[in-house]
């Protein structure tokens, strides 16, 4: 066994230096940069090795039995047995104190990874709970920041007067992008809705009459609070706009917990298990009653309107908006932290969320590498372990289980 | 010039860029054929193919031999290009997509778009961000053909695009592991029960199908001059339209749909501003896929699998 | 009991094989001597087919062993067992329709490298279905059942086995044509290929065969001569109509 894996590790080097070396080595002129090619090279073979030793390790460990849950699972159901409170409630604290301990830079990237959270929580109804490659879903987020942007520069509408209309727009466009999918595979779909995200972002930077194009739009208000207060005449409500960040990282706080509630709600009502069983079987799932066209719909609508309610929050925290900020390689970010946290999860996402979004603020210099770490990251975790950092339910065990099953019978 | 002369610009245009979509098509609908996933890291191969192209023939050039041995030339530089693809397409193969061989059709997707975002930036670190310079080789002049003008290079790529071609077809068809490929792609099961070694299959489908988008790569940068790490993006997205609507897993249909793709997008640009290119492009797409994805010389119910 | 019909090509110890979670085949013993016809009849659903799989190794079995020439296949793959000499025609033909006739025949000769051997063996299943010949450039989709069946056999004889698996030869074929596939088995063995077929139509496959296995839900339940089993009041009540 040692010998083949060897032969393997050979041959796995030999390719890598033939990928590497020419692509690193190479840039500008012809001459040969090999410092750089020849760092990652060995970066890459020391990968192996290392791959190579853990093979080793683990064969001579006894196999364990097939319905003996993991460590991680372990824990996780410890975890669940725990009243809510205890576990939930530290975070919640934790949430609160954060901006009167934070500097303003950690405030924002705060509020960045909520936002975040907030599209994660979003996407996953569409992907995780429906099973609808959705590559295109950064559009509606797009769709909750421009309409904000435009109501309230155009003709004078307050946040809350925008967020409605905003939500709604964007319900619709998610039932536009939808309903030519509802036939399709998996694969179209994601293409199709890919190219629905992009005719959008487009759209949004070439009609210049409307949306001002590549400039974007700027100086929009920031959300207001009302409070009554007492002026001359008597009680009046005075509106106060958030301009500071500690006050918009609450507001986003507070965002992200009603989305989170509401998800979570959406995940055990008979809507969401009927998504869940759309995911896991349409077939069965239109024969045993199920009106997938609605269903599906919903799913698209429900997370666009979320990820709407995300933009327009976007749009009135930044007060600039431009179509750049909504290119694919967001949706894809979006989709990494859903894939990273675990699909269908909603604890997962929101740690997700946070690791992806936090962690490239703390290594700055890295910034470049971090779409590729992310690229990565959706692969190995499609890899070795498609249920996530924290899988949604003990059911995602199954995966595995249906792998391994195939894997023996396919040999 | 007048409308005919016009017109007979725009078809040789349209048959030009139809080639070259029809070249990263056949990669799709090859490897679509035999693992029945789209390949979403194709776009990147394309991009890494001209990449290479481009650090080869500036070595050669910066040697001399683009003066003294152009055909030569050409030919190293398709061919380590070609080559270079096909074994990172082998690589990404065994990476992304054979461990999930057997898993949901969602983790395979997953997967391979996580594959293509790390190229794309894997070559955004090495490359640089900014376009990359093709050296000129095939001069400006063109060549007059009943009133249209033919480039020297719109030529040399026609030809060589048209020769991969016939070489792919008399490989599928005429050879044994070309046959077994069709016999994978087919009936996977049987194939495996006549010898047919699947792993092997696929890994040449691999080498094969990039390889032809790798010389698309090379011939995009040779005509327009540069390369950018992100390139292939685009190019992914109408070639894919161009293999489904000739119909994916059809060798023949990805030509067509490239061919038609590419006469759609000529006349288009004759007609609106440029800006709005890329919209029609994914319009046409989507409206492709939803009203004819089993394409023009596909199966019919193939693809209506939810 | 039965006669003795010599060494065995193949044997079948105890083998159990899961669908799913279904437990398909519980517990299959039988052994196929060299040179013999041997059938498997029974009704639909009782693990016909899901044997043959097993044998030639699409499925796997959970426990048990297969012997072929005396070597443990069970856990080999599909190509593996190709490459020992065990040819199969599936249920359902399972031809390649986007190839021609020929390349289907050629197909099957895959993993041979005698490029003589392979004309001659061409030529012979010409020999033996001569309308295959007449269409020999006809793309397989485009035949007639029995056209198809024949051709699945042709198929799997240019692997030039050394046993000959055929499932269900009769399913959907005109009484003609069976007759004719039929015959054509016992010609084939009659130049010394083992067949093991497995079929529906108890009759055809016990009037052909040297010996006969009955199968119900997953399990062998008589087994012997199959001019004895013609003869047996069971079979004759469940599987022969009489």
């Amino acid at each position: 066994m040692l010998g083949q894996e060897i032969k393997k590790l050979v041959v796995y080097t030999i390719f890598l230096t033939i990928i590497i070396l020419p692509m690193l080595g190479f840039t500008g002129g012809a001459e040969f940069q090999a410092k750089r090619a020849f760092v990652v090279l060995g970066v890459g073979v020391a990968l192996l090795v290392l791959n190579l030793i853990v093979k080793v390790i683990r064969s001579h460990r006894p196999l364990p039995e097939h319905d003996q849950p993991s460590i991680t699972e372990r824990i996780a159901d410890r975890l669940h047995q725990i009243p809510k409170i205890f576990t939930i409630g530290p975070l919640l604290l934790a949430a609160v104190i954060f901006p009167l301990v934070a500097n303003n830079y950690m405030i924002d990237v705060g509020i960045t990874c909520l936002i975040y959270v907030c599209l994660g929580l979003g996407l996953n109804i569409v992907v995780g709970l429906c099973g609808l490659l959705d590559l295109g879903y950064i559009a509606f987020y797009a769709v909750g920041a421009y309409s904000y942007s435009l109501l309230n520069l155009t003709y004078g509408f307050s946040f809350w007067a925008a967020l409605p209309i905003g939500v709604v727009l964007g319900m619709i466009c998610g039932c536009i992008i939808g309903y030519p999918t509802l036939k399709m595979r998996g694969d179209y779909l994601a293409i199709v809705t890919l190219g629905f995200g992009e005719i959008i972002r487009l759209v949004l930077n070439n009609w210049d009459d409307l949306t001002a194009g590549p400039n974007g739009l700027f100086g929009m208000k920031r959300p207001p609070l009302y409070y009554p207060a007492f002026e001359e005449g008597g009680l009046e409500m005075v509106t106060y706009y958030l301009t500071s960040l500690p006050g918009l990282f609450y507001f986003i706080l507070v965002i992200v917990i009603l989305t989170t509630i509401g998800v979570n709600r959406l995940d055990k009502s008979r809507i969401g298990r009927a998504w869940i069983a759309i995911r896991e079987d349409e077939v069965a799932a239109e024969l045993s009653g199920v009106p997938t066209t609605w269903i599906k719909l919903l799913a698209y609508a429900m997370g666009a309107g979320f990820a709407s309610i995300a933009g327009a929050f976007f749009a009135a925290k930044l007060s600039y908006v431009n179509p750049n900020f909504f290119l694919f390689m967001e949706s894809c970010i979006v989709l990494c932290i859903v894939v990273l946290g675990g699909i269908g999860s909603i604890p997962g996402i929101i740690i997700a969320g946070f690791i992806l979004i936090a962690v490239p603020e703390v290594f700055r210099e890295l910034e470049g590498f971090r779409m590729l770490a992310f690229g990565a990251i959706m692969t190995t975790m499609m890899i070795i372990r498609p249920e996530g950092l924290i899988p949604a339910s003990r059911r995602k065990r199954e995966l595995h289980h249906r792998r391994d099953e195939a894997e023996r019978g396919s040999k | 010039m007048d409308l005919s002369a016009f017109i007979l610009q725009q078809m040789v245009n349209a048959f030009f860029l139809g080639s070259i979509y029809a070249l990263i098509a056949l990669g799709y609908t090859m490897v679509y054929g035999i693992i029945e996933l789209i390949n979403f890291a194709h776009g990147e191969l394309f991009t890494a193919g001209a990449f290479i192209g481009v650090i080869v023939l500036t070595g050669l050039q910066q040697i001399g031999w683009v003066e003294t041995h152009f055909v030569l030339t050409l030919f190293i530089v398709f061919g380590l290009a070609m080559a270079y693809v096909a074994v990172l397409g082998v690589a990404v193969e065994h990476v992304a997509y054979r461990p999930l061989r057997n898993a949901s059709r969602l983790s395979a997707l997953l997967s391979a778009l996580g594959m293509s975002i790390f190229l794309s930036n894997g070559m955004m670190l090495s490359q640089g961000v900014s376009d990359r310079a093709y050296p000129q080789v095939f001069g400006l002049e063109s060549i007059d053909f009943l009133g249209a003008k033919i480039s020297h290079s719109q030529v040399f790529i026609i030809v060589l695009a048209f020769l991969l071609m016939v070489a792919l077809q008399f490989f599928v068809h005429r050879t044994r592991l070309g046959k077994a490929m069709r016999a994978t792609a087919q009936n996977r099961t049987i194939a495996r029960m006549l010898g047919i070694n699947i792993d092997q299959t696929i890994r040449i489908t691999f080498m094969i199908g990039p390889a032809l988008g790798a010389a698309a790569g090379v011939m995009v940068g040779l005509y327009y001059g540069a390369v950018r790490f992100d390139m292939g993006f685009i190019f992914m997205i109408k070639a894919f339209a161009a293999a489904i609507l000739g119909g994916i897993g059809s060798i023949p249909g990805a030509v067509l749909g490239g061919l038609i793709i590419g006469g759609i997008e000529v006349a288009w640009a004759a007609f609106l501003p440029s800006a709005w290119k890329d919209v029609t492009t994914f319009t046409v797409l989507i409206l492709v896929l939803y009203f004819k994805p089993s394409g023009l010389l596909g199966e019919s119910e193939a693809d209506l699998r939810v | 009991m039965k006669q003795d019909y010599g060494d065995n090509i193949l044997s079948l110890e105890d083998i159990h094989t899961y669908y799913e979670n279904i437990h398909a085949l519980k517990g299959i013993t039988c052994t196929i001597p060299q040179g013999s016809i041997v059938c498997l009849i029974g009704a639909n659903g009782a693990g016909k087919t899901t044997t043959l799989l097993t044998i030639s190794g699409v499925e796997s079995a959970r426990r048990g062993r297969i012997l072929f020439e005396g070597r443990e296949i069970e856990k080999l793959p599909p190509e593996k067992i190709a490459a020992l000499g065990i040819a199969q025609s599936p249920e359902g033909r399972q031809i390649f329709s986007r190839m021609s006739v020929l390349e289907n025949l050629e197909m099957g000769a895959y993993l041979r490298k005698d490029k003589e051997g392979i004309q001659k063996d061409m030529e012979w299943v010409f020999s033996l279905f001569p309308v295959l010949k007449d269409r020999h450039r006809q793309m397989g989709g485009t035949l007639s059942g029995g056209e198809q069946q024949m051709l699945a056999i042709g198929r799997a004889l240019m692997q030039q086995p050394k046993l000959l698996l055929l499932d269900e030869p009769s399913l959907g074929l005109a009484p003609k044509i069976i007759e004719k596939i039929f015959e054509t088995i016992q010609e084939i063995n009659k130049n010394g290929m083992t067949i093991f077929l497995v079929e529906q139509n108890a009759h055809m496959a016990l009037t052909t065969s040297d010996i006969g296995y009955v199968m119900e839900t997953g399990r062998i339940v008589l087994e012997d001569d199959a001019s004895a089993l013609l003869e047996n009041e069971e079979v004759q009540k469940a599987y022969l109509g009489e």
